[in-house]
C-alpha cells in the first residue's frame, strides 16, 4: 500500500537510471543506515562485538568475492589469502609509519592485496571455471606459506601473531584493546558503508557493465571491443582490494590479534558459502548470505537452549554446536532449492509482489 | 513475506538476547569453561573437558562450591576456532566470570590484551605465550607450570643423560617434528641455540595444520636423515599420525620424544608398535587419588558428567583435573586474601599469583603425589616447574624418571627477551598498575 510506483515520474535520465529509482527505497535505506548507526549506542557489547563488527566484515569480504565470482564470473578459492594480505600488509605499514593514521593505511593495505589479486588472476585469461579455481587454490596455499613461514611479516615476532597496537582518531582509540567496541564498530561500518557506496557505483557504472559482459559470454564481449585482459584483472583488482580491506578490520578491529591459522582454506570456502547463498551479483546479497552464514548460528546458540529448557530439556554446549550445523546445513540447502539465485532474489521477488500489492500482478 | 520484517525481528532477537543475558546472584562464582568437543581436535578435546567440568562439580556436590560459595558452570563450544572463541569471550564476558580458559594458542593470543582492560585473568595451562609467565609485564596471564622452553630443555636434558651427558650429544643429531604455528615453531630458536653451543645437528620436519593426518612426507625424510632422536611437538591429530607414520617407517620408538601433548589414544593408534614411544608429564595418570574418587563417587556415578567411566584417570582428563585445580586454587587463595565470599576477576588474579600448592595443601586437597608442587608469585606466572617423562609400555603410560628440572639460565635469556620484545612491538603496552601481594 505505501510502497507503490504510482506518482513518481521520472523526467530526465538520471532520475530513470537511478540505483533506487523509487522513493520508498531511498527512504528505507536512509533508515536502515540511520539505524546501523543508532546501534552503536543502543545495543550492548556483545551485540557490536561478537555480532555486527564481524557481520560488516564478513560482508565486505562477500561484496569483494561477489564482485570477481558474480559480476565476472571467476570462481576464486583464494580469498582467505588475499583478506590475509591486507592484514599483513597494514601490520607492516603501521608499524613501520606509527604517525600516520591508520584509517589511512587500512585503505592502503587493501592496494597490496589488490596487486597480489591481479598476479594470481593472471591465469584467468587462460583458463576458467573450476580450472581457474584450483589456480587461485594454489594462491591460498603459497600465501598462506608465506604467511608462515616468512617472518619479516610479523616484524620477528616470537610468537608468529599479528597484534593490534594503540591507534587512535581524532584522539579516541579506534584499535588496540582499549578500543571501545562502540568506537570500532563505527569506524568499521563507516568504512564498509563507504566502500559499498564506491562498489555500488563501480558495478552498475561502465566497468560493471563490462565485467557482467565478459561473466555472460567473453567471446562476444571481446568482439564487442572490450578486452578481456584488463577487464579481468581489473576483477581481480577490485575484488582482492575489498578483501584485503576487509582482512585488516577483521584482524586488528575484531579479533585485535590473530595467527595466520585465520587465513587458511575454511576462510575462502566461508566467503563463497555467503556469496552463493545471498546471491550471485548481488551487492544486498552479499549482506544477506553474511547475516545467513555468519549470524544465524549466534542467534540458534542463544535461542535454542532457550527454546529447548521450557520442555525439560537443557542440553550441552556440544550439543547446540551440533544441531546449529544441523539447522543451518538445512536452511541453506532449503533455501538452495526454493530459491537458486539467492536471497537477493528472493528480495527482489518479495519487493516486485509488495509494489502490486494487493493485486497479484 | 517481507525479508526485512524477518531480518527486523531477527535483530530484534539477537538484541534482546545480548542485553537480557541472565544476571548471577552475587552468592555464586561465575567460571566458564572453553571447550572442544566438536571439530578436527574434539578427539582430544572432549576428555580435558570432562576433566575440567567434573572436578569443579565435585566441589560443587561435595563441598558445596569452594569456601561455601556454588560454582556456576558454564560451557562454552569453540571447535578450536578463533573466530568462535572470540565469541565465546564476548558472550562470557558480560557475566563476571572469574578467570577464562581459552585451551587454544590461538584464542589465546586475541585475548591477552583484553586481559588487562576487562579485567579477566587468563589461565593457559602450558600453552600460550611462554613469555606470558613474565608476571611484572602480563600481570593478567599465567601459563603454569612449565613453558615449552622449559619442556625442550627437559627433554635435551634427559636424551643427555641417557647418552652419558650432555656434552655426548656433539655430533648427533636431532630431529625436531613440528606443527608448523606460533605453538610448534616456539621451540626452535632455544633447540638451535643448543645444537650450536652443545655441537649437535638439527633437523626440522614441519607439519602444515592441513597436513596433519598426512605425515608420510616428512617421515620419509627421516628416515632419509636418520636422526638419533626425534622429538615432537603436537596436538590433536597430528600426534596420533606421527606415532602410526614413525610406526610405519621402521623409526626406533624409544628414540621419540614428545612434549606433553599426546594421550592414550594416540599412542594406542601405532598399534603394538608404539612401545617405548616417551613423553613428558607433570601429572599422573589413573585415578588412584582420593579426589579423583571423589570426582567418581560425586559425580561419574551420579550421571552428571558427559565422560565414559573408564575414560576417567586418563592422561588428558587428568590433564582437565589439573587445570580446574588451578582454577579452585585461585579462588581459594582469592576467598583466603580478600575475605570476600564471591569473588572477582581481579580477586582470583591475586589468589593466582598466591597460589601455593605444596605437598601439604596437595594432600588436604586429595591429590597427593599427584604432581609436582607449584608457587606463583608476583613476578612469577609459570612457577618453572620440573616434569617427568613416561613412557607407553604398549596399554598404559609408564613413569620411568624422576622429575626433570628445566635448564632455567637457558631458557632465562629467551624468555626475558621474548617478554620485552612484545611488550616493545605493542607500543603502549601498559606497565604493571596491580600492586602485590606480600607472601601469605
Amino acid at each position: 500500500m505505501l510502497y507503490r510506483e504510482a506518482g513518481q515520474f521520472k523526467t530526465n535520465y538520471v532520475a530513470d537510471s537511478a540505483i533506487f529509482p523509487l522513493r520508498e527505497d531511498r527512504i528505507g535505506l536512509a533508515l536502515i543506515i540511520l539505524a546501523a548507526y543508532a546501534l552503536a549506542f543502543l545495543g550492548s557489547s556483545f551485540l557490536l562485538q561478537a555480532v555486527l563488527i564481524p557481520f560488516l566484515v564478513f560482508s565486505l569480504a562477500a561484496i569483494g568475492l561477489n564482485i570477481l565470482t558474480g559480476y565476472t564470473g571467476l570462481l576464486s578459492l583464494g580469498t582467505g589469502a588475499f583478506m590475509g594480505v591486507g592484514a599483513y600488509a597494514c601490520y607492516k605499514l603501521m608499524t613501520a609509519f606509527p604517525g600516520v593514521n591508520v584509517i589511512v593505511w587500512i585503505f592502503v593495505s587493501g592496494f597490496f592485496s589488490a596487486a597480489v589479486g591481479a598476479l594470481f588472476g593472471l591465469p584467468s585469461l587462460r583458463i576458467k571455471g573450476f580450472y581457474l579455481a584450483v589456480a587461485t587454490l594454489a594462491a591460498q596455499f603459497f600465501l598462506q606459506w608465506c604467511f608462515i613461514r616468512i617472518p619479516w611479516l610479523v616484524n620477528y615476532n616470537v610468537s608468529g601473531a599479528l597484534d593490534a597496537p594503540l591507534r587512535t582518531l581524532f584522539g579516541t582509540p579506534i584499535m588496540g584493546p582499549n578500543a571501545t567496541p562502540q568506537t570500532r564498530y563505527l569506524v568499521v561500518l563507516t568504512i564498509v558503508i563507504l566502500l559499498t557506496w564506491l562498489a555500488s557505483n563501480l558495478v552498475h557504472g561502465r566497468i560493471g557493465r563490462m565485467w557482467i559482459a565478459i561473466r555472460d559470454m567473453d567471446l562476444a564481449a571481446e568482439l564487442m571491443g572490450i578486452r578481456p585482459l584488463q577487464t579481468k584483472l581489473l576483477a581481480f583488482a577490485v575484488s582482492s582490494y575489498y578483501c584485503g580491506v576487509a582482512g585488516a578490520l577483521l584482524v586488528f578491529l575484531w579479533y585485535g590479534g590473530a595467527e595466520y591459522d585465520v587465513f587458511n582454506i575454511n576462510q575462502s570456502f566461508f566467503i563463497l558459502f555467503m556469496v552463493i547463498i545471498g546471491g550471485l551479483g548481488s551487492l544486498i546479497g552479499s549482506f544477506f548470505g553474511a547475516a545467513l552464514i555468519f549470524i544465524l548460528p549466534i542467534v540458534l546458540g542463544i535461542v535454542l537452549p532457550a527454546m529447548l529448557s521450557p520442555f525439560g530439556l537443557s542440553v550441552g554446549a556440544d550439543v547446540i554446536e551440533h544441531l546449529r550445523f544441523m539447522i543451518v546445513g538445512a536452511l541453506i540447502i532449503f533455501f538452495l532449492i526454493v530459491e537458486p539465485h539467492g536471497l537477493a532474489r528472493l528480495w527482489q521477488i518479495g519487493k516486485q509482489k509488495l509494489l502490486v500489492w494487493p493485486f497479484p500482478y | 513475506m517481507s525479508f526485512r520484517k524477518l531480518s527486523l525481528g531477527l535483530a530484534a532477537v539477537t538484541m534482546l538476547a545480548g542485553t537480557a543475558l541472565p544476571a548471577f546472584a552475587q552468592d555464586s562464582i561465575y567460571v566458564p569453561l572453553f571447550t572442544y568437543r566438536t571439530g578436527p581436535f574434539a578427539g582430544s578435546g572432549t576428555f580435558i573437558a570432562d576433566g575440567m567440568h567434573d572436578y569443579l562439580e565435585m566441589l560443587n556436590q561435595r563441598d558445596g562450591g569452594i569456601g561455601g560459595v556454588k560454582l556456576v558452570l558454564e560451557e562454552c563450544e569453540t571447535g578450536y576456532d578463533t573466530k568462535k572463541g572470540v565469541e565465546c569471550y564476548e558472550a562470557v564476558k558480560g557475566k563476571n566470570p572469574v578467570v577464562v580458559n581459552p585451551w587454544s594458542t590461538g584464542i589465546t593470543l586475541p585475548l591477552i590484551p583484553r586481559a588487562s582492560v576487562d579485567k579477566i585473568p587468563i589461565l593457559s595451562m602450558a600453552y600460550g605465550l611462554s613469555a606470558s609467565a613474565r608476571g611484572d609485564i602480563f600481570p593478567w596471564v599465567f601459563n603454569p607450570p612449565a613453558t615449552y622452553w622449559d619442556g625442550l630443555s627437559m627433554i635435551i636434558k634427559y636424551i643427555g643423560q641417557k647418552e652419558g651427558g650432555l656434552e655426548k650429544l656433539k655430533g648427533k643429531k636431532i630431529g625436531f617434528i613440528h606443527l608448523d604455528a606460533a605453538f610448534g615453531k616456539e621451540p626452535v630458536p632455544l633447540l638451535q641455540e643448543l645444537a650450536k653451543d652443545i655441537g649437535f645437528e638439527v633437523a626440522l620436519y614441519p607439519v602444515a595444520a592441513q597436513d596433519m593426518q598426512n605425515q608420510s612426507s616428512q617421515w620419509l625424510s627421516a628416515r632419509r636423515d636418520r636422526p638419533d632422536y626425534m622429538i615432537m611437538w603436537g596436538w590433536g591429530s597430528m600426534n596420533g599420525a606421527a606415532v602410526k607414520e614413525a610406526v610405519r617407517s621402521g623409526y626406533p620408538m624409544d628414540k621419540f620424544y614428545s612434549v606433553w601433548w599426546p594421550s592414550e589414544d594416540d599412542a594406542r593408534s601405532g598399534g603394538g608398535g608404539a612401545k617405548g614411544f616417551k613423553m613428558l608429564n607433570w601429572h599422573a595418570v589413573g585415578t588412584n587419588f582420593p579426589a579423583i574418587q571423589d570426582i567418581q563417587k560425586h559425580v561419574v556415578d551420579k550421571g552428571m558428567s558427559k565422560a565414559q567411566k573408564d575414560k576417567v584417570g586418563e592422561l588428558l582428563y587428568n590433564r582437565g583435573v589439573y587445570n580446574s585445580l588451578l582454577i579452585a586454587e585461585g579462588i581459594a587463595q582469592a576467598q583466603k586474601i580478600t575475605g570476600k565470599k564471591a569473588v572477582t576477576g581481579e580477586d582470583v588474579r591475586r589468589g593466582m599469583e598466591n597460589i601455593k600448592l605444596d605437598a601439604a595443601r596437595l594432600k588436604e586437597l586429595g591429590l597427593d603425589g599427584f604432581t609436582e608442587t607449584l608457587t606463583l608469585s608476583c613476578a612469577d606466572h609459570n612457577g618453572h616447574r620440573p616434569a617427568f617423562m613416561q613412557e607407553w609400555d604398549g596399554a598404559k603410560w609408564v613413569k620411568i624418571s624422576d622429575p626433570i628440572e628445566p635448564m632455567t639460565d637457558r631458557v632465562k635469556g629467551q624468555l626475558d627477551a621474548a617478554a620485552k620484545d612484545y611488550a616493545e612491538k605493542n607500543a603502549g603496552w601498559p606497565k604493571r598498575t596491580e600492586a602485590c601481594d606480600k607472601a601469605s
